[in-house]
Protein backbone atom coordinates (compact mmCIF):
# COMPACT_ATOMS: atom_id res chain seq x y z
CA UNK A 1 0.00 0.00 0.00
CA UNK A 2 0.89 3.59 -0.25
CA UNK A 3 3.28 5.48 1.89
CA UNK A 4 1.96 8.03 4.30
CA UNK A 5 -1.32 6.32 4.95
CA UNK A 6 -3.06 5.84 8.23
CA UNK A 7 -5.30 3.01 9.34
CA UNK A 8 -8.99 3.57 10.11
CA UNK A 9 -9.94 6.15 12.65
CA UNK A 10 -11.87 5.90 15.83
CA UNK A 11 -15.43 4.87 15.34
CA UNK A 12 -17.80 7.06 17.32
CA UNK A 13 -19.44 4.03 18.85
CA UNK A 14 -16.40 1.94 19.70
CA UNK A 15 -16.03 -1.51 21.21
CA UNK A 16 -17.70 -2.21 24.55
CA UNK A 17 -15.73 -0.63 27.37
CA UNK A 18 -13.30 -2.87 29.14
CA UNK A 19 -13.28 -0.74 32.26
CA UNK A 20 -11.94 -2.24 35.40
CA UNK A 21 -8.86 -3.70 33.74
CA UNK A 22 -6.63 -0.93 35.01
CA UNK A 23 -6.58 -0.07 38.71
CA UNK A 24 -8.22 3.30 39.43
CA UNK A 25 -4.93 5.03 40.21
CA UNK A 26 -3.47 4.01 36.82
CA UNK A 27 -6.63 5.24 35.14
CA UNK A 28 -6.43 8.56 36.98
CA UNK A 29 -2.75 8.93 36.13
CA UNK A 30 -3.22 8.18 32.42
CA UNK A 31 -6.24 10.47 32.14
CA UNK A 32 -4.44 13.32 33.92
CA UNK A 33 -1.46 12.99 31.57
CA UNK A 34 -3.67 12.82 28.47
CA UNK A 35 -5.96 15.69 29.44
CA UNK A 36 -2.94 17.77 30.47
CA UNK A 37 -1.15 17.06 27.20
CA UNK A 38 -4.17 17.74 24.96
CA UNK A 39 -5.09 20.81 27.01
CA UNK A 40 -1.57 22.23 26.81
CA UNK A 41 -0.88 21.51 23.15
CA UNK A 42 -4.32 21.66 21.51
CA UNK A 43 -6.91 23.41 23.65
CA UNK A 44 -4.65 26.28 24.78
CA UNK A 45 -3.64 27.38 21.24
CA UNK A 46 -7.26 27.13 20.07
CA UNK A 47 -8.49 29.23 23.00
CA UNK A 48 -5.57 31.66 22.54
CA UNK A 49 -6.78 32.56 19.04
CA UNK A 50 -10.24 33.59 20.25
CA UNK A 51 -8.88 35.31 23.38
CA UNK A 52 -6.41 37.22 21.20
CA UNK A 53 -9.13 38.28 18.76
CA UNK A 54 -11.66 39.30 21.41
CA UNK A 55 -9.16 40.93 23.79
CA UNK A 56 -10.62 44.37 22.99
CA UNK A 57 -14.20 43.29 22.34
CA UNK A 58 -16.17 42.36 19.24
CA UNK A 59 -15.94 45.80 17.59
CA UNK A 60 -12.23 45.68 16.68
CA UNK A 61 -12.67 42.14 15.29
CA UNK A 62 -15.38 43.25 12.88
CA UNK A 63 -13.37 46.35 12.04
CA UNK A 64 -10.28 44.25 11.26
CA UNK A 65 -12.27 41.84 9.10
CA UNK A 66 -13.94 44.68 7.20
CA UNK A 67 -10.62 46.20 6.09
CA UNK A 68 -10.24 46.12 2.27
CA UNK A 69 -7.04 44.05 2.57
CA UNK A 70 -8.77 41.49 4.77
CA UNK A 71 -11.76 41.27 2.44
CA UNK A 72 -9.48 40.81 -0.55
CA UNK A 73 -7.57 38.06 1.31
CA UNK A 74 -10.84 36.29 2.13
CA UNK A 75 -11.90 36.61 -1.52
CA UNK A 76 -8.63 35.19 -2.83
CA UNK A 77 -8.74 32.28 -0.38
CA UNK A 78 -12.29 31.45 -1.49
CA UNK A 79 -11.26 31.69 -5.16
CA UNK A 80 -8.24 29.41 -4.65
CA UNK A 81 -10.33 26.80 -2.83
CA UNK A 82 -13.12 27.09 -5.40
CA UNK A 83 -10.67 26.02 -8.13
CA UNK A 84 -8.28 23.69 -6.27
CA UNK A 85 -10.92 21.60 -4.49
CA UNK A 86 -13.03 20.68 -7.60
CA UNK A 87 -9.87 19.91 -9.59
CA UNK A 88 -8.69 17.52 -6.90
CA UNK A 89 -12.18 16.05 -6.48
CA UNK A 90 -12.40 15.21 -10.21
CA UNK A 91 -8.85 13.89 -10.16
CA UNK A 92 -9.54 11.86 -7.03
CA UNK A 93 -12.62 10.22 -8.54
CA UNK A 94 -10.73 9.40 -11.75
CA UNK A 95 -7.73 8.01 -9.88
CA UNK A 96 -9.88 5.95 -7.53
CA UNK A 97 -11.92 4.58 -10.43
CA UNK A 98 -8.80 3.51 -12.33
CA UNK A 99 -7.00 2.11 -9.28
CA UNK A 100 -9.83 0.53 -7.29
CA UNK A 101 -12.05 -0.87 -10.03
CA UNK A 102 -9.33 -2.30 -12.27
CA UNK A 103 -6.12 -4.24 -11.84
CA UNK A 104 -2.92 -3.43 -13.66
CA UNK A 105 0.80 -3.73 -12.99
CA UNK A 106 2.42 -0.88 -11.07
CA UNK A 107 -0.74 -0.04 -9.13
CA UNK A 108 0.96 0.16 -5.73
CA UNK A 109 3.63 2.41 -7.21
CA UNK A 110 0.97 4.68 -8.71
CA UNK A 111 -0.69 5.03 -5.29
CA UNK A 112 2.69 5.95 -3.78
CA UNK A 113 3.16 8.61 -6.46
CA UNK A 114 -0.30 10.06 -5.75
CA UNK A 115 0.66 10.28 -2.06
CA UNK A 116 3.98 11.96 -2.84
CA UNK A 117 2.90 15.60 -2.20
CA UNK A 118 2.24 14.71 1.46
CA UNK A 119 5.92 13.93 2.00
CA UNK A 120 7.17 17.10 0.33
CA UNK A 121 7.82 20.16 2.51
CA UNK A 122 5.32 22.93 1.65
CA UNK A 123 8.22 25.29 0.97
CA UNK A 124 9.64 22.87 -1.62
CA UNK A 125 6.14 22.63 -3.14
CA UNK A 126 6.26 26.38 -3.69
CA UNK A 127 9.87 26.34 -4.90
CA UNK A 128 9.18 23.90 -7.76
CA UNK A 129 6.62 26.24 -9.30
CA UNK A 130 9.01 29.19 -8.97
CA UNK A 131 11.66 27.13 -10.80
CA UNK A 132 9.21 26.48 -13.65
CA UNK A 133 7.21 29.69 -13.97
CA UNK A 134 9.42 32.23 -12.17
CA UNK A 135 11.34 34.90 -14.07
CA UNK A 136 14.50 32.76 -14.14
CA UNK A 137 12.46 29.56 -14.62
CA UNK A 138 11.83 27.25 -17.58
CA UNK A 139 9.02 29.35 -19.02
CA UNK A 140 10.03 32.62 -17.33
CA UNK A 141 11.13 34.60 -20.38
CA UNK A 142 8.26 33.32 -22.57
CA UNK A 143 5.75 34.25 -19.88
CA UNK A 144 7.16 37.73 -19.39
CA UNK A 145 7.27 38.29 -23.19
CA UNK A 146 3.60 37.44 -23.38
CA UNK A 147 2.81 39.37 -20.21
CA UNK A 148 1.42 36.34 -18.38
CA UNK A 149 1.90 36.35 -14.63
CA UNK A 150 1.83 33.01 -12.81
CA UNK A 151 4.30 33.45 -9.98
CA UNK A 152 3.46 36.32 -7.60
CA UNK A 153 -0.11 36.09 -8.91
CA UNK A 154 -3.25 34.03 -8.37
CA UNK A 155 -2.42 31.21 -10.88
CA UNK A 156 0.77 30.30 -8.98
CA UNK A 157 -1.09 30.27 -5.67
CA UNK A 158 -3.74 27.99 -7.19
CA UNK A 159 -1.12 25.63 -8.68
CA UNK A 160 0.79 25.35 -5.39
CA UNK A 161 -2.48 24.73 -3.52
CA UNK A 162 -3.52 21.98 -5.96
CA UNK A 163 -0.11 20.37 -5.40
CA UNK A 164 -0.28 20.29 -1.59
CA UNK A 165 -3.92 19.11 -1.51
CA UNK A 166 -3.42 16.67 -4.39
CA UNK A 167 -3.82 13.33 -2.52
CA UNK A 168 -6.74 14.18 -0.20
CA UNK A 169 -9.77 13.01 -2.22
CA UNK A 170 -7.97 10.14 -3.98
CA UNK A 171 -6.72 8.60 -0.77
CA UNK A 172 -10.18 8.72 0.84
CA UNK A 173 -11.82 7.12 -2.19
CA UNK A 174 -9.25 4.46 -3.16
CA UNK A 175 -9.56 2.28 -0.02
CA UNK A 176 -13.33 2.86 0.10
CA UNK A 177 -13.86 1.80 -3.52
CA UNK A 178 -11.42 -1.10 -3.17
CA UNK A 179 -13.41 -2.42 -0.21
CA UNK A 180 -16.66 -2.12 -2.18
CA UNK A 181 -15.32 -4.18 -5.07
CA UNK A 182 -16.70 -4.27 -8.61
CA UNK A 183 -19.70 -6.59 -8.22
CA UNK A 184 -22.31 -3.85 -8.36
CA UNK A 185 -20.71 -2.11 -11.35
CA UNK A 186 -20.39 -5.43 -13.18
CA UNK A 187 -24.02 -6.24 -12.48
CA UNK A 188 -25.03 -2.83 -13.83
CA UNK A 189 -22.95 -3.37 -16.97
CA UNK A 190 -24.44 -6.83 -17.46
CA UNK A 191 -27.92 -5.37 -17.19
CA UNK A 192 -27.07 -2.95 -19.98
CA UNK A 193 -26.25 0.24 -18.11
CA UNK A 194 -23.87 2.59 -19.85
CA UNK A 195 -20.65 3.62 -18.07
CA UNK A 196 -22.15 6.99 -17.19
CA UNK A 197 -25.32 5.43 -15.81
CA UNK A 198 -23.27 2.96 -13.78
CA UNK A 199 -21.19 5.74 -12.31
CA UNK A 200 -24.08 8.02 -11.37
CA UNK A 201 -26.63 5.43 -10.25
CA UNK A 202 -24.43 2.72 -8.74
CA UNK A 203 -21.04 4.08 -7.71
CA UNK A 204 -21.88 7.62 -6.63
CA UNK A 205 -24.39 6.61 -3.91
CA UNK A 206 -21.77 4.26 -2.48
CA UNK A 207 -18.92 6.75 -2.37
CA UNK A 208 -20.72 10.00 -1.54
CA UNK A 209 -19.67 10.08 2.11
CA UNK A 210 -16.08 9.23 1.26
CA UNK A 211 -16.10 11.95 -1.38
CA UNK A 212 -17.62 14.44 1.05
CA UNK A 213 -15.01 13.53 3.64
CA UNK A 214 -12.15 13.93 1.19
CA UNK A 215 -13.49 17.25 -0.11
CA UNK A 216 -13.89 18.48 3.49
CA UNK A 217 -10.26 17.79 4.41
CA UNK A 218 -9.03 19.01 1.02
CA UNK A 219 -10.91 22.28 1.49
CA UNK A 220 -9.55 22.85 5.01
CA UNK A 221 -6.00 22.41 3.78
CA UNK A 222 -6.58 24.47 0.61
CA UNK A 223 -7.88 27.44 2.63
CA UNK A 224 -5.23 27.08 5.31
CA UNK A 225 -2.10 26.38 3.27
CA UNK A 226 0.73 28.68 4.22
CA UNK A 227 4.24 27.50 3.28
CA UNK A 228 3.74 26.67 -0.40
CA UNK A 229 1.55 29.71 -1.00
CA UNK A 230 3.95 31.98 0.85
CA UNK A 231 6.77 31.10 -1.60
CA UNK A 232 4.76 31.79 -4.78
CA UNK A 233 2.57 34.67 -3.61
CA UNK A 234 4.94 37.62 -3.49
CA UNK A 235 2.92 39.00 -0.55
CA UNK A 236 1.32 41.91 -2.40
CA UNK A 237 -1.23 43.35 0.01
CA UNK A 238 -4.75 43.40 -1.31
CA UNK A 239 -3.72 41.38 -4.37
CA UNK A 240 -1.84 38.14 -3.71
CA UNK A 241 -2.48 37.75 0.00
CA UNK A 242 -4.51 34.75 1.10
CA UNK A 243 -6.00 34.63 4.60
CA UNK A 244 -3.09 32.71 6.21
CA UNK A 245 -0.58 35.09 4.56
CA UNK A 246 -2.61 38.06 5.77
CA UNK A 247 -2.43 36.65 9.31
CA UNK A 248 1.36 36.67 9.01
CA UNK A 249 1.51 40.23 7.68
CA UNK A 250 -0.76 41.62 10.42
CA UNK A 251 1.16 39.70 13.10
CA UNK A 252 4.50 41.01 11.86
CA UNK A 253 3.08 44.54 11.91
CA UNK A 254 2.18 44.01 15.60
CA UNK A 255 -1.53 44.29 14.74
CA UNK A 256 -2.31 41.38 17.05
CA UNK A 257 -6.07 41.95 17.23
CA UNK A 258 -6.20 42.05 13.43
CA UNK A 259 -4.02 38.96 13.07
CA UNK A 260 -6.03 36.97 15.60
CA UNK A 261 -9.33 38.16 14.06
CA UNK A 262 -8.44 36.72 10.65
CA UNK A 263 -6.98 33.69 12.46
CA UNK A 264 -10.25 33.23 14.37
CA UNK A 265 -12.12 33.09 11.08
CA UNK A 266 -9.77 30.31 9.93
CA UNK A 267 -10.22 28.64 13.32
CA UNK A 268 -13.99 28.61 12.83
CA UNK A 269 -13.38 26.90 9.49
CA UNK A 270 -11.29 24.25 11.28
CA UNK A 271 -13.92 23.75 14.00
CA UNK A 272 -16.72 23.44 11.42
CA UNK A 273 -14.56 20.95 9.47
CA UNK A 274 -13.99 18.83 12.58
CA UNK A 275 -17.68 19.03 13.55
CA UNK A 276 -18.84 17.94 10.08
CA UNK A 277 -16.26 15.15 10.16
CA UNK A 278 -17.57 13.94 13.53
CA UNK A 279 -21.12 14.16 12.16
CA UNK A 280 -20.28 11.96 9.15
CA UNK A 281 -18.62 9.48 11.47
CA UNK A 282 -21.64 9.41 13.79
CA UNK A 283 -24.26 9.20 11.02
CA UNK A 284 -22.41 6.77 8.80
CA UNK A 285 -20.59 4.32 11.04
CA UNK A 286 -20.68 1.72 8.25
CA UNK A 287 -18.72 4.16 6.08
CA UNK A 288 -15.90 3.95 8.59
CA UNK A 289 -15.98 0.18 8.73
CA UNK A 290 -16.26 -0.34 5.00
CA UNK A 291 -13.69 1.96 3.63
CA UNK A 292 -10.86 2.63 6.02
CA UNK A 293 -10.80 6.38 5.34
CA UNK A 294 -7.53 8.11 5.95
CA UNK A 295 -6.35 11.28 7.49
CA UNK A 296 -4.53 13.98 5.69
CA UNK A 297 -0.93 14.38 6.64
CA UNK B 1 -14.39 20.53 -14.65
CA UNK B 2 -18.16 20.26 -14.41
CA UNK B 3 -18.57 16.66 -15.51
CA UNK B 4 -17.91 13.98 -12.97
CA UNK B 5 -18.17 11.30 -15.63
CA UNK B 6 -14.77 9.75 -16.07
CA UNK B 7 -16.00 7.10 -18.42
CA UNK B 8 -18.16 9.14 -20.76
CA UNK B 9 -16.45 8.59 -24.14
CA UNK B 10 -16.30 4.85 -23.68
CA UNK B 11 -20.02 4.42 -23.30
CA UNK B 12 -20.53 4.29 -27.05
CA UNK B 13 -18.01 1.52 -27.50
CA UNK B 14 -18.87 -1.90 -26.16
CA UNK B 15 -17.04 -1.95 -22.83
CA UNK B 16 -17.17 -5.71 -22.45
CA UNK B 17 -15.06 -6.31 -25.53
CA UNK B 18 -12.41 -3.78 -24.68
CA UNK B 19 -9.14 -5.60 -24.38
CA UNK B 20 -5.87 -4.69 -22.91
CA UNK B 21 -2.58 -6.48 -22.70
CA UNK B 22 -1.90 -5.11 -19.27
CA UNK B 23 -4.87 -6.06 -17.17
CA UNK B 24 -7.37 -8.68 -16.34
CA UNK B 25 -10.45 -7.89 -18.38
CA UNK B 26 -13.05 -6.14 -16.31
CA UNK B 27 -16.66 -5.45 -17.07
CA UNK B 28 -16.28 -2.06 -15.44
CA UNK B 29 -15.76 0.53 -18.17
CA UNK B 30 -13.65 3.65 -18.18
CA UNK B 31 -10.23 2.23 -17.38
CA UNK B 32 -8.35 3.85 -20.24
CA UNK B 33 -9.87 7.28 -19.77
CA UNK B 34 -9.60 7.49 -15.98
CA UNK B 35 -6.06 6.10 -15.91
CA UNK B 36 -5.15 8.51 -18.70
CA UNK B 37 -6.50 11.51 -16.78
CA UNK B 38 -4.80 10.28 -13.59
CA UNK B 39 -1.40 9.94 -15.25
CA UNK B 40 -1.75 13.25 -17.10
CA UNK B 41 -2.72 15.30 -14.06
CA UNK B 42 -0.18 13.48 -11.87
CA UNK B 43 2.59 14.27 -14.35
CA UNK B 44 1.60 17.90 -14.90
CA UNK B 45 0.97 18.82 -11.26
CA UNK B 46 3.37 16.58 -9.33
CA UNK B 47 6.03 14.70 -11.28
CA UNK B 48 7.25 17.25 -13.81
CA UNK B 49 7.27 20.15 -11.30
CA UNK B 50 9.14 18.00 -8.74
CA UNK B 51 11.76 17.10 -11.34
CA UNK B 52 12.59 20.81 -11.72
CA UNK B 53 14.36 20.82 -8.36
CA UNK B 54 16.53 17.83 -9.27
CA UNK B 55 17.33 19.31 -12.70
CA UNK B 56 18.26 22.67 -11.18
CA UNK B 57 20.50 21.02 -8.58
CA UNK B 58 22.08 18.68 -11.14
CA UNK B 59 23.02 21.69 -13.26
CA UNK B 60 25.14 23.14 -10.44
CA UNK B 61 27.96 20.64 -10.54
CA UNK B 62 29.12 18.80 -7.43
CA UNK B 63 31.36 21.46 -5.80
CA UNK B 64 28.69 24.17 -5.97
CA UNK B 65 26.03 21.73 -4.85
CA UNK B 66 28.06 20.58 -1.85
CA UNK B 67 28.91 24.17 -0.94
CA UNK B 68 25.22 25.11 -0.91
CA UNK B 69 23.70 21.92 0.49
CA UNK B 70 26.34 21.28 3.17
CA UNK B 71 27.36 24.79 4.25
CA UNK B 72 27.65 25.31 8.01
CA UNK B 73 24.40 27.26 7.97
CA UNK B 74 22.59 24.50 6.08
CA UNK B 75 23.99 21.77 8.36
CA UNK B 76 22.83 23.72 11.43
CA UNK B 77 19.39 24.07 9.84
CA UNK B 78 19.13 20.32 9.11
CA UNK B 79 20.29 19.53 12.64
CA UNK B 80 17.55 21.73 14.08
CA UNK B 81 14.81 20.49 11.71
CA UNK B 82 15.66 16.81 12.13
CA UNK B 83 16.50 17.04 15.84
CA UNK B 84 13.39 18.97 16.82
CA UNK B 85 11.20 16.73 14.64
CA UNK B 86 12.70 13.67 16.33
CA UNK B 87 12.07 15.04 19.84
CA UNK B 88 8.56 16.16 18.86
CA UNK B 89 7.79 12.70 17.45
CA UNK B 90 9.19 11.16 20.64
CA UNK B 91 6.91 13.29 22.85
CA UNK B 92 3.99 12.32 20.63
CA UNK B 93 5.11 8.70 20.79
CA UNK B 94 4.66 8.67 24.57
CA UNK B 95 1.58 10.87 24.96
CA UNK B 96 -0.01 9.71 21.69
CA UNK B 97 0.06 6.10 22.88
CA UNK B 98 -1.43 7.13 26.24
CA UNK B 99 -4.13 9.16 24.44
CA UNK B 100 -5.01 6.20 22.22
CA UNK B 101 -5.16 3.97 25.31
CA UNK B 102 -7.48 6.39 27.12
CA UNK B 103 -9.75 6.83 24.07
CA UNK B 104 -10.13 3.09 23.49
CA UNK B 105 -10.14 1.67 27.01
CA UNK B 106 -11.72 4.34 29.19
CA UNK B 107 -15.13 5.98 29.21
CA UNK B 108 -14.98 9.42 30.78
CA UNK B 109 -16.85 12.72 30.47
CA UNK B 110 -15.49 14.84 27.62
CA UNK B 111 -14.17 11.84 25.72
CA UNK B 112 -15.93 12.88 22.49
CA UNK B 113 -14.52 16.40 22.76
CA UNK B 114 -11.03 15.03 23.39
CA UNK B 115 -11.39 12.71 20.42
CA UNK B 116 -12.39 15.63 18.21
CA UNK B 117 -9.58 17.87 19.46
CA UNK B 118 -6.94 15.29 18.52
CA UNK B 119 -7.59 16.02 14.83
CA UNK B 120 -7.22 19.79 15.28
CA UNK B 121 -3.67 19.97 13.84
CA UNK B 122 -5.02 18.44 10.60
CA UNK B 123 -7.71 21.09 10.26
CA UNK B 124 -6.13 24.22 11.75
CA UNK B 125 -4.03 26.29 9.32
CA UNK B 126 -0.38 26.16 10.36
CA UNK B 127 0.00 29.94 10.45
CA UNK B 128 -2.86 30.18 12.95
CA UNK B 129 -1.23 27.56 15.16
CA UNK B 130 2.05 29.43 14.73
CA UNK B 131 0.86 32.81 16.02
CA UNK B 132 -1.15 31.19 18.83
CA UNK B 133 1.84 29.16 20.07
CA UNK B 134 4.21 32.11 19.66
CA UNK B 135 1.91 34.32 21.75
CA UNK B 136 1.47 31.66 24.46
CA UNK B 137 5.19 30.94 24.78
CA UNK B 138 6.55 34.46 24.24
CA UNK B 139 8.46 35.80 27.29
CA UNK B 140 5.33 37.80 28.25
CA UNK B 141 2.89 35.06 27.26
CA UNK B 142 0.84 32.80 29.51
CA UNK B 143 3.19 29.82 29.41
CA UNK B 144 6.31 31.67 28.32
CA UNK B 145 6.39 33.90 31.39
CA UNK B 146 5.98 30.91 33.72
CA UNK B 147 8.79 29.06 31.95
CA UNK B 148 10.94 32.20 31.97
CA UNK B 149 10.60 32.37 35.77
CA UNK B 150 11.97 28.83 35.87
CA UNK B 151 14.87 30.02 33.71
CA UNK B 152 13.65 28.25 30.56
CA UNK B 153 13.52 30.12 27.29
CA UNK B 154 10.73 28.61 25.20
CA UNK B 155 9.80 30.84 22.28
CA UNK B 156 12.64 32.07 20.05
CA UNK B 157 14.78 29.08 21.03
CA UNK B 158 15.10 25.47 19.74
CA UNK B 159 12.55 24.51 22.43
CA UNK B 160 10.00 26.65 20.59
CA UNK B 161 10.61 24.60 17.42
CA UNK B 162 10.03 21.40 19.42
CA UNK B 163 6.75 22.79 20.80
CA UNK B 164 5.47 23.68 17.33
CA UNK B 165 6.47 20.30 15.84
CA UNK B 166 4.83 18.48 18.76
CA UNK B 167 1.62 20.31 17.88
CA UNK B 168 1.65 19.45 14.15
CA UNK B 169 2.61 15.82 14.74
CA UNK B 170 0.15 15.14 17.55
CA UNK B 171 -2.59 13.23 15.67
CA UNK B 172 -0.34 10.70 13.95
CA UNK B 173 0.58 8.30 16.75
CA UNK B 174 -2.92 8.49 18.27
CA UNK B 175 -4.62 7.71 14.97
CA UNK B 176 -2.29 4.88 13.97
CA UNK B 177 -2.26 3.12 17.38
CA UNK B 178 -5.97 3.60 18.19
CA UNK B 179 -7.52 1.22 15.60
CA UNK B 180 -4.99 -1.54 16.32
CA UNK B 181 -5.65 -1.21 20.04
CA UNK B 182 -9.40 -1.35 19.43
CA UNK B 183 -9.11 -4.52 17.35
CA UNK B 184 -6.86 -6.11 19.94
CA UNK B 185 -9.12 -8.49 21.81
CA UNK B 186 -9.06 -8.22 25.59
CA UNK B 187 -9.26 -12.02 25.60
CA UNK B 188 -5.51 -12.33 25.13
CA UNK B 189 -4.95 -10.04 28.09
CA UNK B 190 -7.36 -12.07 30.21
CA UNK B 191 -5.63 -15.26 29.08
CA UNK B 192 -2.31 -13.78 30.02
CA UNK B 193 -3.66 -12.77 33.45
CA UNK B 194 -5.22 -16.20 33.97
CA UNK B 195 -1.88 -17.81 33.26
CA UNK B 196 -0.40 -15.81 36.11
CA UNK B 197 1.17 -12.81 34.38
CA UNK B 198 1.12 -9.53 36.26
CA UNK B 199 -0.47 -6.47 34.66
CA UNK B 200 2.88 -4.95 33.72
CA UNK B 201 4.05 -8.26 32.27
CA UNK B 202 0.88 -8.50 30.18
CA UNK B 203 1.34 -4.95 28.87
CA UNK B 204 5.00 -5.51 28.03
CA UNK B 205 4.73 -9.01 26.58
CA UNK B 206 1.23 -9.11 25.05
CA UNK B 207 -0.08 -5.61 24.32
CA UNK B 208 3.07 -3.70 23.38
CA UNK B 209 4.36 -6.13 20.70
CA UNK B 210 0.99 -5.96 18.92
CA UNK B 211 1.09 -2.16 18.89
CA UNK B 212 4.71 -1.64 17.86
CA UNK B 213 4.28 -1.61 14.04
CA UNK B 214 1.42 0.93 14.24
CA UNK B 215 3.34 2.96 16.81
CA UNK B 216 6.45 3.04 14.61
CA UNK B 217 4.36 4.11 11.61
CA UNK B 218 2.80 6.95 13.60
CA UNK B 219 6.19 8.00 14.93
CA UNK B 220 7.70 8.05 11.42
CA UNK B 221 4.72 10.00 10.04
CA UNK B 222 4.99 12.61 12.80
CA UNK B 223 8.74 12.87 12.22
CA UNK B 224 8.32 13.22 8.43
CA UNK B 225 5.70 15.91 8.89
CA UNK B 226 7.90 17.78 11.36
CA UNK B 227 10.96 17.79 9.11
CA UNK B 228 9.18 19.71 6.36
CA UNK B 229 6.98 21.91 8.57
CA UNK B 230 7.19 25.65 8.06
CA UNK B 231 4.10 27.69 8.92
CA UNK B 232 3.69 26.81 12.58
CA UNK B 233 7.44 27.04 13.30
CA UNK B 234 8.57 30.36 11.87
CA UNK B 235 6.58 32.49 14.32
CA UNK B 236 7.87 30.78 17.45
CA UNK B 237 11.41 29.90 16.31
CA UNK B 238 13.06 33.31 16.25
CA UNK B 239 14.74 32.41 12.95
CA UNK B 240 18.34 33.21 13.91
CA UNK B 241 20.80 31.73 11.37
CA UNK B 242 22.91 28.91 12.86
CA UNK B 243 20.68 28.84 15.96
CA UNK B 244 16.94 28.72 15.39
CA UNK B 245 16.67 28.59 11.60
CA UNK B 246 14.88 25.49 10.24
CA UNK B 247 15.78 24.04 6.83
CA UNK B 248 12.54 25.06 5.03
CA UNK B 249 13.09 28.65 6.23
CA UNK B 250 16.65 28.60 4.83
CA UNK B 251 15.15 27.68 1.43
CA UNK B 252 12.88 30.74 1.53
CA UNK B 253 15.87 32.89 2.59
CA UNK B 254 17.84 31.73 -0.47
CA UNK B 255 14.79 32.40 -2.67
CA UNK B 256 14.50 35.95 -1.37
CA UNK B 257 18.08 36.52 -2.53
CA UNK B 258 17.15 34.94 -5.91
CA UNK B 259 19.71 32.19 -5.25
CA UNK B 260 17.52 29.50 -6.82
CA UNK B 261 20.39 27.03 -7.17
CA UNK B 262 21.22 27.00 -3.45
CA UNK B 263 17.53 26.76 -2.58
CA UNK B 264 17.24 23.76 -4.91
CA UNK B 265 20.32 22.09 -3.42
CA UNK B 266 18.83 22.24 0.10
CA UNK B 267 15.44 21.15 -1.28
CA UNK B 268 17.05 18.09 -2.90
CA UNK B 269 18.59 17.05 0.43
CA UNK B 270 15.20 17.42 2.14
CA UNK B 271 13.38 15.56 -0.63
CA UNK B 272 15.93 12.75 -0.38
CA UNK B 273 15.27 12.39 3.34
CA UNK B 274 11.48 12.55 2.76
CA UNK B 275 11.64 9.76 0.19
CA UNK B 276 13.82 7.70 2.49
CA UNK B 277 11.20 8.11 5.24
CA UNK B 278 8.41 7.24 2.81
CA UNK B 279 10.29 4.06 1.92
CA UNK B 280 10.83 3.29 5.60
CA UNK B 281 7.13 3.77 6.43
CA UNK B 282 6.17 1.48 3.52
CA UNK B 283 8.62 -1.11 4.81
CA UNK B 284 7.20 -0.92 8.35
CA UNK B 285 3.66 -1.35 7.04
CA UNK B 286 4.64 -4.29 4.82
CA UNK B 287 6.48 -5.85 7.77
CA UNK B 288 3.48 -5.41 10.08
CA UNK B 289 1.14 -6.92 7.47
CA UNK B 290 3.42 -9.95 7.17
CA UNK B 291 3.38 -10.37 10.93
CA UNK B 292 -0.37 -10.00 11.17
CA UNK B 293 -0.53 -12.81 8.57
Amino acid sequence: MAGLTLPPRAAAAAAPPAVGQDPPWVRALVLTAVVGFIGLFLFAPLAMVFVGALSKGVGPVLHALAQPDSLSAIGLTLLVAAIAVPVNAVFGVCAAWAVAKHSFPGKAFLITLIDLPFSVSPVVAGLIFVLIFGLQGWFGSWLSDHDVKIIFAAPGIILATIFVTFPFVARELIPLMQAQGVDEEEAAATLGATGLQTFWRVTTPNIRWGLFYGVLLCNARAMGEFGAVSVVSGHIRGQTDTMPLHVEILYNEYDFVGAFSVAALLCLLAVVTLALKALVEALEPQFLESGAPRHGV
Amino acid sequence: MVSLAPDAPLTGAAPLTRRSLFRRRSAVPGFGLTLGITLLVLSLIVLIPLSSVAIKAAGMGWPDFAAAAFSTRALDAYRLSFGAALIGAGINGVFGALTAWALVRYRFPGRTLLNGLVDLPFALPTAVAGIALATLYAPNGLFGSALAKAGIKSAYSPLGVVIALTFVGLPFVVRTVEPVLRDLSTDVEEASATLGAGRLQTIARVVAPALIPAWLTGFALAFARGVGEYGSVIFIAGNMPFKTEIAPLLITMQLEQFDYASASAIAVVMLGVSFLLLFLINAIQAWSRRHEG
